[in-house]
């Protein structure tokens, strides 16, 4: 096929042209790689720098601790602790099917627990790392650190965790913490800068001042080649860690008034009507905020979605219920401002007539006027109040003291009751108002709701003159202002409101709930009584069947009322009020009798404090001498007692 | 016929611009082995080189003619060793391209065809004595080229068995085909192209998914597109100066793929700039032009068949290889000729080069 060599001619020579046109391609082959070359290295050389910088350089997040809680006395309430976490670098992954059953063994999680997380974050860039399994124990480290070269996907980084008092103690005002949540991203510019993944309050305190309390996360740049092997580091930017708070809570109180509710269904809020501050917090059943700050189990989440008296609800700030003959206390003011009140006197023969209905009191308490109406809380007197009343008046006043709105509170989700009127039904029902409903709201039943922290604002508000208080849980002066007001706008509610009251209505009004808790009869807390102490209340038994709202808020079916008292000392301008609901506690009186525990370590505190000033002006005292017998100190209690002010 | 080829005659310009390369070469798989444990890859190529140099030598002796003489028997030698490899070959990378003989040297056939393919397709087309090529010379071209050409595909081996395709075009243009085959055989070979990647039978479809994944790298970050990616970014963030020896973060990072062989050319530009990658390609410029001159000069045509078949394989690497380092071409694991590190990559080159002197040295024969 081919002749040999030597027989061709050797003298045929190819035409030049065909020479120079391979050069011409080659020149142009190579003009066209100079371009290419141009184009990323002189054009693009910021864009493809800063992308190898991407590559080689992996910045560590250095998570900031985050702010401790104290108690108004500077005692810890809320503490971290280190913990390690593993994170999943996804870009890291080769081979899901051989690698994830090594980190599932490894991590003593499973295959679809990995998958799942890696489900959960598929929105998330993939350069970002992923929480694979917090709050790892040492030999998971171990593992960790041993697989570094296989497994480049597993990370670990420190981390402080959240340390809550345990059993659930002040759970609901403290809150938890957990990672941001979808809809958290979606749809609250609050949360615009967050990513998923971050650690954010997600209730009660930890919530509202989460952007004070979080701090900021500092990083550490690692130089990384592409297995993610650490062969340098470049610098580090510290974490400045979050500001350290304290609440208003006395930790005293709070823990009396856990210790009185315990057990029980209900709440107990506790609060300073000078300014305000909320002095302890408590709502049962509660649930342990450390769970959620590790990753939640299935087990314990079920255990509270199914517990029928709703354990995360903050029942002090979002039970809404019938307040009772708590609410005679408004009605009280509605009459005696209106003038209604003073000339009333009401014939109790266990009850009375309306538009045909006949309205029970439970007792015959003979001649009533509004000086015993209160200490006997008779029903018949506050049906005939209501009556002449009539609903509008009756809802005015008790809307400006702060019922059917949020009082405010820097928690969220609280709730605003509901104050019935004829505006109210006809927006709501598309019906008027009949005359007959007005009757048993008179006695804070009907469709009358309010929160325990409305009650104890309210009430402790009446007996201050009217003067209603934001109630808090941030001891001022620690945030700076505009925070502070960034706050308060983002919970708006009746805030800081005052209604005026008559001096002589005042009188009558405290008297009358001072009477509550005195001996007598038909007082109905006599039982609350605290020796020497200016212990003023008023009891409230309330229906919890026949009612909507009641059998909205009230999934069991426990049928015995609810026991109210909003107890406060002393009885004009106190210096704390307490609201307790215990639901289905079946008698006003049980409630007072657990305020009458909070009461009685709040005076105690008291006359040990002035003890301790008197020691502290006077060394020579002996320190021997027991606080308790000190005559000096109850001296000190009752002096400051009912002085109406002037003025009001 | 008088014969005086003396070493007066080599080509010593050139052998100086291969050196520079080599050098440049050397210095880079250095560089890029430093961090891994490839360190000492270095000094290998260095003795590939001298066995090049030495090998460049020894066939720069034997007159090139004798070389055509023995090229239908090499061939068929080269048929033979691609069917051996086939069937008692070393699996690597799930591909049989590599025959293991006892000391362990391994030899790859397929790079050695290149070099028998470019004598035989230069004895072939010089045999035509520069008549017009008929439709069956054509077919011939087509069968010597395609018959090696599909045994090495089916290693699989799809870079090398391309590069075996510049050898039968230059020997067509240079042998004297017309506007009128060309154009014809053009369109038959884009609907058979168009028809092959459809089918998906004679490609696998990772070859398939190399070849297209070039245009869109993004959509394919962990295969081939990844280190397309990771190359483009080495030689762009090499930026005009680079970031000098040593330095390259993608290199010495090991985010880009084999830095000393296929993607050398990338580990350079990062650590060179585009004033070092300029320079390299100056130099291949330089080289080509310097071949083409001594293939003007050749004594005869058969002369001028062989340097030019060396300049299309060598123009042809040198694009496949920078096209794909810079995003312009597919991921065919095309060494850079001179600059990649490699045994059989090197002593192909320094063969090739070696002939190319051995025609040069012989250019006053008559």
């Amino acid at each position: 096929m081919i002749p040999p060599s030597q027989t061709i001619d050797r003298e045929e020579k190819i035409a030049p042209g065909k020479l120079h046109a391979t050069q011409y391609v080659i020149v142009l082959i190579l003009a066209i790689l100079v371009v290419g070359l141009w184009h990323l290295q002189v054009l693009g050389a910021t864009n493809y720098r800063s992308l190898a910088e991407a590559n080689r350089i992996r910045k560590v997040p250095v998570l900031a601790p985050r702010g401790r809680l104290f108690d108004r006395e500077g005692r810890l309430l809320v503490d971290n602790y280190p913990s390690t976490s593993c994170y999943l670098l996804r870009e890291q992954i080769k081979d899901p099917a051989t690698e994830f059953p090594m980190i599932a063994a490894g991590l003593h999680l499973t295959v679809a627990q990995i998958e799942s997380t890696m489900r959960h974050y598929a929105a998330a860039p993939k350069y970002h790392s992923i929480p694979l399994k917090q709050n790892i124990t040492p030999d998971e480290q171990a593992f960790i650190e041993a697989h570094r070269y296989e497994l480049p996907e597993l990370e670990t980084l420190d981390e402080q965790r959240r340390l809550y008092p345990p059993d659930g103690f002040a759970a609901h005002l403290i809150g938890y913490v957990g990672e941001v949540s979808d809809q958290m991203l979606a749809t609250d510019s609050r949360y615009a800068a967050y990513e998923p993944g971050d650690v954010v309050g997600r209730s009660g305190v930890e919530a509202t001042y989460d952007a004070i309390l979080r701090g900021t996360n500092g990083s550490r740049d690692l130089i990384v080649n592409s297995h993610g092997k650490e062969v340098g580091h470049l610098g580090q930017e510290p974490a400045v860690p979050g500001q350290d708070l304290k609440l208003t809570i006395d930790l005293d109180l709070q823990r009396a008034a856990e210790q009185a509710l315990d057990g029980k269904t209900g709440a107990i809020v506790a609060l300073d009507p000078h300014t305000g501050e909320v002095l302890a917090m408590v709502s049962r059943p509660t649930f342990d905020p450390n769970q959620f700050s590790v990753r939640l189990s299935q087990a314990y989440w079920s255990t509270i979605l199914n517990n029928p008296d709703h354990p995360l609800l903050n029942k002090a700030i979002q039970a809404q219920l019938a307040p009772g003959s708590t609410f005679k206390i408004i009605m009280s003011v509605a009459g005696l401002e209106e003038g209604v009140a003073q000339d009333l006197h009401v014939q109790c023969n266990g009850g009375a007539s309306f538009y045909g209905h006949f309205f029970a009191c439970d007792r015959h308490h003979g001649s009533v006027t509004i000086a015993n109406a209160i200490p006997y809380s008779c029903d018949t007197f506050f049906y005939t109040l209501a009556n002449r009343l009539g609903i509008d008046k009756i809802a005015q006043y008790a809307t400006a003291l702060g019922f059917s709105q949020r009082t405010g509170i820097d928690l969220p989700e609280e709730a605003s009751g509901t104050m019935p009127s004829t505006a109210w039904k006809l927006k709501n029902f598309h019906e008027k108002w009949y005359a007959g409903e007005t009757i048993s709201v008179g006695i804070g039943q009907g469709a009358v709701t309010a929160t325990p922290l409305q009650l104890a604002r309210a009430l402790g508000g009446i007996a201050s003159g009217g003067v209603l208080h934001r109630p808090h849980l941030m001891l001022p002066g620690q945030i700076p202002s505009e925070m502070a007001q960034a706050v308060r706008d983002s919970f708006p509610g009746s805030g800081d409101t005052t209604t005026p009251l008559t001096p002589a209505n005042w009188q009558t009004i405290t008297d009358g709930m001072a009477e509550v808790t005195s001996a007598g009869p038909f007082h109905t807390a006599a039982a609350a009584h605290l020796e020497g102490i200016d212990f003023a209340g008023k009891t409230g038994t309330a229906q919890v069947i026949g009612h909507d709202a009641l059998a909205r808020t009230n999934k069991s079916h426990n049928t015995l009322p609810n026991a109210w008292f909003v107890g406060m000392v002393p009885r004009r301008n106190p210096d704390i009020v307490v609201a307790v609901l215990w639901e289905h506690g079946n008698w006003g009186n049980n409630s007072a009798k657990l305020a009458a525990q909070l009461i009685d370590v709040y005076v105690t505190k008291q006359r040990l404090q002035d003890h301790n000033l008197r020691l502290a002006d006077s060394p020579a005292t002996s320190p021997a001498v027991s606080p308790a017998g000190n005559p000096a100190a109850k001296e000190a209690v009752s002096s400051s007692q009912p002085v109406p002010s002037p003025g009001e | 016929m008088q014969r005086s080829s003396s070493f007066r005659d080599f080509d010593w310009p050139l052998l100086l611009l291969i050196g520079l390369l080599s050098l440049a070469s050397v210095l880079e798989i250095k560089s890029a082995t430093l961090m891994t444990k490839f360190r000492g890859f270095d000094h290998k190529q260095l003795g590939f080189l001298a066995a090049g140099l030495l090998l460049m030598f020894l066939i720069s002796l034997i007159d090139y003619h004798r070389l055509i003489d023995a090229a239908p028997w090499a061939y068929g030698l080269s048929l033979l060793a691609l069917v051996a490899v086939r069937l008692v070959g070393t699996k690597v990378l799930g591909a049989r391209r590599w025959i293991k003989f006892p000391g362990g040297i391994h030899f790859q056939p397929s790079e050695w065809v290149k070099l028998v393919l470019i004598l035989v397709v230069a004895r072939f087309f010089w045999s035509r004595g520069g008549r017009d090529l008929s439709w069956s010379d054509i077919a011939k071209a087509f069968l010597l080229v395609g018959l090696p050409l599909l045994l090495v595909l089916s290693q699989p081996d799809l870079g090398t068995s391309l590069t075996y395709v510049p050898i039968l075009l230059m020997g067509l243009f240079l042998g004297g085909i017309s506007f009128r085959q060309a154009g014809i055989l053009t369109i038959a070979f884009l609907i058979l192209g168009g028809a092959v990647l459809k089918s998906g039978k004679v490609l696998k479809p990772y070859q398939v998914a190399r070849l297209t994944s070039f245009m869109d790298p993004e959509n394919d970050p962990k295969g081939s597109g990844y280190q397309i990616r990771q190359s483009k970014i080495a030689v762009g963030s090499g930026g005009v100066w680079g970031k000098g020896t040593n330095r390259g973060t993608q290199t010495q990072g090991d985010f880009l793929p084999i830095p000393y062989t296929d993607f050398i050319f990338a580990a350079l530009s990062e650590e060179h700039g585009f004033i070092g990658a300029v320079a390299v390609l100056l130099l291949y410029f330089v080289i080509l032009m310097r071949l083409i001159q001594n293939a003007q000069t050749a004594a005869d045509s058969s002369g001028t068949f062989i340097i030019m078949g060396i300049v299309a394989v060598l123009i042809f690497q040198i694009a496949v290889n920078i096209g794909m380092v810079v995003g312009l071409m597919p991921v065919t694991g095309i060494p850079l000729p001179l600059l990649s590190y490699g045994g059989s990559s090197v002593l192909f080159t320094f063969l090739a080069l070696g002939i190319v002197m051995n025609v040069r040295m012989r250019r006053f024969v008559n």
